[in-house]
């Protein structure tokens, strides 16, 4: 660093650098071929009248295509009235920008100039003017003499932000309450019902390999339907008793093969819906996070840290599937609050 | 016809004409009415023999003489139904070529006389679901509406929006919909073939089926915002603007900026 300093310290004639670089000026002019040939000006100027009068016909192509093709019904004929109409701007807009750039390249005046700036500061009689008008004001208002009127205006001044920022900050993030994400609207006894018709599912429904989505009964009446159905979705699958492996604690959350998990990503919450009957693989659209359905809906491959919950299931007297309780844990990707 | 004129005032005349016209309504609405559809005639025994034979000589290596299955090779084939054999067999996914991450679908290498028989026969060794009649795939009885809604739900996640098809895992893929026939969709749905999961009539009713066949048709008169890049999401879409759109624009700007010879 030292070294570097000194270096940089030494007089400037020890190396022999000038004191000062030249300003090498501007290029020489290149003359164009429009600039020396007058056939070739009057050739570009042709050319930009062609195609302002190109632009002139795709406005008019656009206007008679307004009128003559109209969409109906069919998808052909909306398809190609956007066409026409869109291929007719093109032109319009396309061929007079193309004009105008091609007339300033080609016919415009290409001498270079240099346009000095002004000097950015006010002259010092109009500063020395305006210096003295804010110090005939201040002295006028008499601040430095009124003490409780210098108190009473900062009061107020300071405090008149508030009146939008306390609304603005209080609506950030809607609402704080974090335990909604510990819960959904699954609790004991809720029927599963088909996304989206809402009809209910009896367990003889499902053949080995179905694969239902599934809401809770009564979603689509509750008012927050979305945030609701955001939370409780549920993938129910029917695979064969004997591929399921059940933790010992789980045993009793299955029905003859059928399991229910949640539909939402432990990773960042998209829908997991990619069932591949098969290889009883759940595969999730956006990051590719896959959870063996069979195995406690364990992660098999992918960004997603935990398992997808379960939602422990059984039948009711009439055969319809139920829920046995809300979720154990709560459903989707991790937040800060969230313990395990 | 004179004979008739003079008598066109008679008090009658106008209940004969009634008939008449009756009669030629009944007529013409029997001849235009399509027959409605016949659910496969029963098999014959004949069939039955031929439909064995057949299995015997072209599908027994992997799924075993009697259909049993063979370990390693393929599944049993008890109980899955003339709609799986029609399925697997008139798109050419079987006879499989080679063992592979999935049964690519080719043309069929049997006629439609001897896929009904290889059906027939399959369909006799243990209940499964049947090949649909033809109104139970007619588009036209289908609400395309309620059918995006299900296809949406059900069906977009694997074979996309408009059912383009994706991809799934370790070369597994979900096949592009837009050639495949109201029946093949049909029975896809109550079979599960490969990685698809079964949608049998308890949970996506037979009304419902129609629903998203209808959709799958509507979809077959293309898109109305033009060219759709394979409707297969952002990535094409990103890609042509990126590539197409930034490159127009780079090369305006360099026009723009260059200086005229």
């Amino acid at each position: 660093m030292s070294d570097e300093s000194t270096e940089v310290g030494l007089p400037a004639e020890q190396h022999d650098l000038p004191h000062r670089f030249e300003n090498p000026g501007l290029p020489p002019h290149h003359e164009r071929l429009t600039d020396t040939d007058p056939r070739a000006a009057k050739r570009a100027e042709r050319l930009i009248a062609a195609l302002f009068g190109l632009s002139a016909l795709g406005t008019i192509g656009a206007v008679a295509a307004f009128f003559v093709v109209p969409p109906e019904q069919t998808v052909a004929s909306i398809r190609l009235s956007t066409l026409l109409l869109g291929l007719g701007l093109a032109v319009a807009f396309g061929a007079a920008g193309i004009a105008a750039i091609h007339w300033s390249k080609t016919l415009m005046n290409d001498r270079e100039m240099v346009e000095e700036r002004h000097p950015q500061a006010s002259s010092a009689a109009a500063r020395e003017q305006a210096a003295q008008v804010i110090a005939d004001g201040v002295s006028d208002s008499g601040l430095s003499r009124r003490g409780a009127l210098k108190g009473a205006m900062v009061t107020a001044l300071a405090l008149a932000p508030l009146g939008f920022a306390v609304p603005l900050i209080g609506g950030v993030g809607g609402d704080w309450n974090i335990s909604k994400f510990r819960h959904t609207m699954w609790k004991k006894g809720t029927k599963l019902a088909h996304d989206p018709s809402g009809r209910t599912i009896k367990a003889a429904d499902l053949t080995i390999g179905s694969a239902v989505h599934v809401i809770p009964d009564g979603l689509n009446d509750v008012p927050d339907m979305l945030e609701e159905k955001a939370k409780a979705m549920v993938l129910l699958i029917r695979l064969d008793p004997r591929t399921l492996k059940e933790a010992p604690d789980r045993k009793d959350w299955s029905y003859e093969g059928i399991v229910a998990y949640s539909k939402v990503c432990t990773h960042v919450g998209c829908p997991v819906a990619l069932y591949e009957q098969r290889t009883h693989h759940l595969l999730c659209p956006c990051h590719q996070s896959t959870f063996d359905i069979a195995d406690g809906a364990k992660v098999v491959f992918g960004p997603a840290k935990r398992p997808l919950p379960q939602l422990p299931i059984t039948v009711d007297a009439e055969g319809y599937l139920v829920a046995q309780s809300d979720f154990h844990e709560p459903v989707g990707p991790s937040f800060w609050e969230r313990l395990k | 016809m004179k004979a008739i004129a003079a008598r066109r005032h008679h008090k009658l005349a106008p209940v004969v004409l009634l008939a008449l016209a009756l009669l030629v309504t009944g007529v013409l609405y029997a001849a235009f009415t399509p027959s409605t559809a016949q659910a496969a005639s029963a098999p014959t025994e004949n069939d039955l023999t031929a439909g064995s034979n057949l299995f015997r000589a072209n599908c027994s290596t992997c799924h075993g003489v009697n259909a049993e299955g063979r370990a390693g090779a393929g599944p049993s084939l008890i109980g899955v139904g003339a709609a799986a054999v029609d399925f697997q067999v008139s798109t050419g996914r079987m006879p499989l070529m080679n063992q592979g991450a999935q049964a690519p679908a080719k043309p069929p290498i049997f006629t439609e006389e001897q896929i009904r028989q290889m059906a027939a026969w399959v369909a006799s060794l243990g209940p499964g679901p049947a090949i649909p009649a033809p109104e139970a795939v007619d588009p036209s009885k289908g609400d395309a509406a309620s059918g995006m809604e299900l296809f949406r739900t059900n069906c977009a996640m694997c074979h996309g929006a408009v059912g383009q098809g994706g991809a799934l895992t370790e070369g597994k893929f979900a096949p592009n919909l837009s050639t495949a026939s109201p029946t093949t969709i049909y029975e896809a749905m109550v079979t599960g073939p490969q990685s698809m999961p079964v949608f049998n009539d308890g949970t996506v009713t037979p009304q419902e089926k129609r629903d998203i066949i209808a959709y799958l048709d509507a979809q077959k008169q293309g898109s109305p915002g033009g060219a759709t890049l394979g409707s297969i999401g952002p990535v094409a879409e990103g890609m042509w603007a990126w590539i197409a759109g930034l490159g127009l624009l780079i090369g305006a700007a360099v026009w723009i900026g260059a200086k005229s010879s």
